[in-house]
């Protein structure tokens, strides 16, 4: 076993000092400390007891991490403030931050307070408490679904107990060279969920993620597997809409699906993460045959978040669909958008994304629809809609459209509005303050999505709006 | 008790609009002020109701005794019981005439307290089959995709829901076709009350044949030339406008 970081390279954890103090008992045996070599690798392997092919996979990702270059040719230059030497790569159970309630800013509290985050959670989601008791919850949705032979588990137990379904997908939809920051997560992935729905089942709860990370730890490099067999259906929710207090600036997430033929995958992510983080994710479907891969994607928050959660229609009649709601408050950049891949004929995509802009937030949406030259009855629809609040806010759009065929249909449409005045003095006129009225008409502007978000999600939303609005004003 | 207009002045930008009118509207009167494209009209209720556009340049109105002007937003004149209905009413994407509405009445309950949403519900029914207006507009966009008359007729709901202790009302009946016009007219006089004044803003004598004032001014660049009763309405009605102003003066 190779040594992890010595002890007194340690001390640099990088946070936002500005929004509290942290201090961290540190357990030797559950921290890789801090930078990133072969030997952090070796440890994680060695406190995960990853299997060999596993330890290959992680050093494969990590050679391509140092091969692959920084996107900034096309993407925002903030990427080159990351360090990676700065950056605690695997912290493990165990590490319990020593922080009171008293600690928390008087203003996470009042936000937690107008959100109606139950008691129990506040603490956790202040980094008060390291674990939320959620085994519970987790356990009986474990159980209800575990009688329809569905597999819902952690990544690495996933990997442990299920090889045979595990390994023939894992790394396929989204392989480790797709991006530096995918082959980053594929070097250094802990936490994330593994399900496995069986031929025919139709999971009728969905499946959330937030009880099972809860239950264990957070983790900054997850990785997400489920695969949907022939003809199954199934809904997976991660994150929640509470400010989650981050210790760790990046975020880098990748999340494969496979939806057979015939199955169905929803997956729903709503995010609103503190405005030190850079949320980089990768996100990818695959869908076989009369499959469908539909993507609710949510995000708040960050310094920077990149995400474009792509279908990859592999077989006829597949469809593949993203809707996403981007809100960039100031000091913020959400580069989001979506991919839709028609490698098959008679694949149907849609994509509709709205952002808003405050102050100086900048929303930018990038789109690539694929449809090779022989395809033919190939269907794309795409709307993106931005919304800014300030004269100063920013969007911008970058839509790729490549059809090459004469067979195929897309469309595309998009806008940009600006909250008007007249619009905001005729609410006033009604009673409404400034900011409410602001509130309402974001509201407004994404009501229509918001609509596709389960239902808890969608009234949590709409505070978090509110609550975003208010401060935008006077 | 009254709404009263103190030789209020104001501008846009540096162009002089109102210069110097003067008007007293008691609870419990209805009065209209009549007069041409670019009198003032319009720029008096938006002044009025706080308009960011629009300058005060001097003078006061007085709501029962209170300055509108330490009112700065036009949230606290709303909030305070001034009510305008616009002769344009704006589209709001998204958002419900169910749902606006009710944020607007719970913006006027105190701190802490929760709209009744059963009552709130009945009432807003009650209101809207009195204005003749399906209750399957409840979870329609406000005014998005609404004839002239369907956003006059929400105009007059909102200002039945939100009871006002005065009313402006810009330009109502343009738009309207003339069973619209009874049944806005018919929305208005139902609101008459010895608790609530009105003022009727219009160019036409029409609507005044529906909604019958207690007086009626004209208005000639910025200011309050004649005034008289309902009967000057037919005069003006016959002779133009252009006889006002020479009267005017002639009289000056």
């Amino acid at each position: 076993m190779s040594a992890p970081v010595e002890e007194t390279e340690k001390p640099n954890i990088d946070i936002d000092r500005s929004v509290g103090d942290f201090r961290y008992d540190v357990d030797y045996a559950y921290d890789a400390g801090v930078g990133l070599t072969e030997a952090t690798i070796d440890y994680i392997c060695d406190v995960k007891q990853d299997p060999e092919w596993v330890r290959e996979f992680r050093k494969d990702g990590y050679r391509k991490f140092l091969e692959k270059p920084m996107p900034t040719h096309w993407a925002s230059h903030d990427l080159d403030n990351i360090v990676f030497e700065n950056i605690r790569y695997y912290l493990s159970q165990g590490v319990t931050p020593s922080r009171t309630w008293d600690d928390v800013p008087e203003e996470m509290k009042q936000t937690f307070e107008r959100l109606g985050i139950p008691e129990q959670e506040r603490k956790f989601l202040a980094g008060v408490e390291a674990q939320f008791d959620s085994e519970a919850a987790y356990s009986n949705i474990k159980a209800a679904v575990g009688e329809q032979g569905v597999i819902f588990v952690g990544s690495t137990e996933g990997l442990h107990k299920h090889p045979e379904i595990f390994r023939k997908w894992f790394g396929k939809v989204i392989p480790s060279s797709d991006n530096k920051f995918s082959a980053l997560n594929s070097a250094v992935f802990s936490g994330g969920s593994f399900i496995y729905v069986p031929p025919g089942v139709k999971v009728k709860h969905p499946l959330q993620a937030y009880f099972r990370i809860n239950a264990q730890n957070f983790g900054q490099f997850e990785r997400t597997l489920i695969i949907a067999d022939e003809g199954s259906e199934v809904m997976y929710m991660e994150g929640c809409t509470a400010p989650k207090f981050e210790t760790a600036t990046l975020h880098s997430a990748v999340v494969e699906l496979v939806a057979l033929k015939g199955a169905k995958i929803q997956y729903v992510t709503v995010q609103n993460w503190s405005p030190n983080v850079f949320n980089l994710v990768t996100k990818r479907g695959l869908a076989h045959e009369d499959a469908e891969i539909k993507w609710i994607d949510c995000n708040i928050g960050s310094r920077l978040t990149m995400k474009y959660p792509g279908v990859i229609m592999k077989g006829r009649r597949a469809r593949g669909e993203v809707i996403s709601i981007a809100l960039a408050s100031d000091g913020q950049h959400q580069d989001t958008g979506a991919k839709m891949i028609h490698a098959a004929d008679d694949t149907t995509s849609n994509v509709v994304s709205k952002s808003i802009s405050i102050g100086t937030g900048i929303a930018t949406y990038r789109g690539l629809v694929d449809i090779p030259p022989h395809r033919k009855g190939c269907k794309n629809n795409t709307e993106c809609d931005a919304l800014l609040i300030n004269s100063h806010s920013r969007t911008d759009t970058y839509p790729a459209i490549v059809t090459r065929g004469n067979q195929n249909a897309c469309q595309h449409e998009a806008s940009v509005s600006k909250v008007n005045a007249e619009q905001i003095f005729y609410m006033q006129q009604r009673g409404l303050s400034e900011g409410e009225a602001m509130s309402l008409a974001v509201n407004g502007f994404v009501n229509d999505l918001v609509r596709e978000f389960p239902m808890e999600y969608s009234v949590e939303l709409k505070r978090l709006i509110d609550l975003e609005m208010e401060g935008s004003v006077g | 008790m009254s709404l009263s207009i103190q030789n209020l002045t104001a501008s846009i930008g540096d162009q002089p609009i109102l210069k110097g009118l003067n008007l007293e509207i008691p609870k419990g009167e209805v009065h209209a002020i009549m007069g041409k494209n670019g009198s003032g009209k319009s720029t008096l209720a938006k002044v009025m109701a706080g308009h960011p556009d629009y300058t005060v340049t001097g003078g006061d109105v007085l709501l029962d005794g209170e300055s509108l002007f330490t009112l700065e937003e036009p949230d606290q004149r709303a909030r305070a019981g001034l009510f305008l209905a616009f002769q344009y009413p704006m589209e709001i994407p998204g958002v419900t005439i169910a749902n606006f509405i009710r944020a607007a009445v719970q913006a006027r309950l105190p701190e802490g307290e929760e709209l009744e949403a059963t009552d709130y519900y009945a009432n807003l029914y009650a209101k809207m089959d009195a204005l003749k207006i399906a209750r399957t507009f409840t979870s329609r966009s406000v005014n998005e995709g609404f004839s002239g008359g369907e956003k006059k007729r929400c105009e007059i709901l909102q200002m039945a829901m939100l009871e006002p202790k005065y009313c402006v009302l810009d330009e109502t009946d343009s738009g309207l076709d003339i069973d619209a016009l009874k049944i806005v007219s018919e929305g208005v006089n139902a609101m008459r009350s010895p608790d609530r004044g009105f003022l009727v803003i219009t160019h036409y004598q029409r609507l005044l044949d529906y909604i019958v004032p207690d007086k009626v001014h004209v208005m000639v660049d910025g200011r309050i030339v004649m005034t008289g009763d309902k009967d000057l309405a037919l005069e003006l009605e016959a002779k133009g406008y252009d006889w006002v102003t020479e009267d005017q003066l002639a009289t000056a």
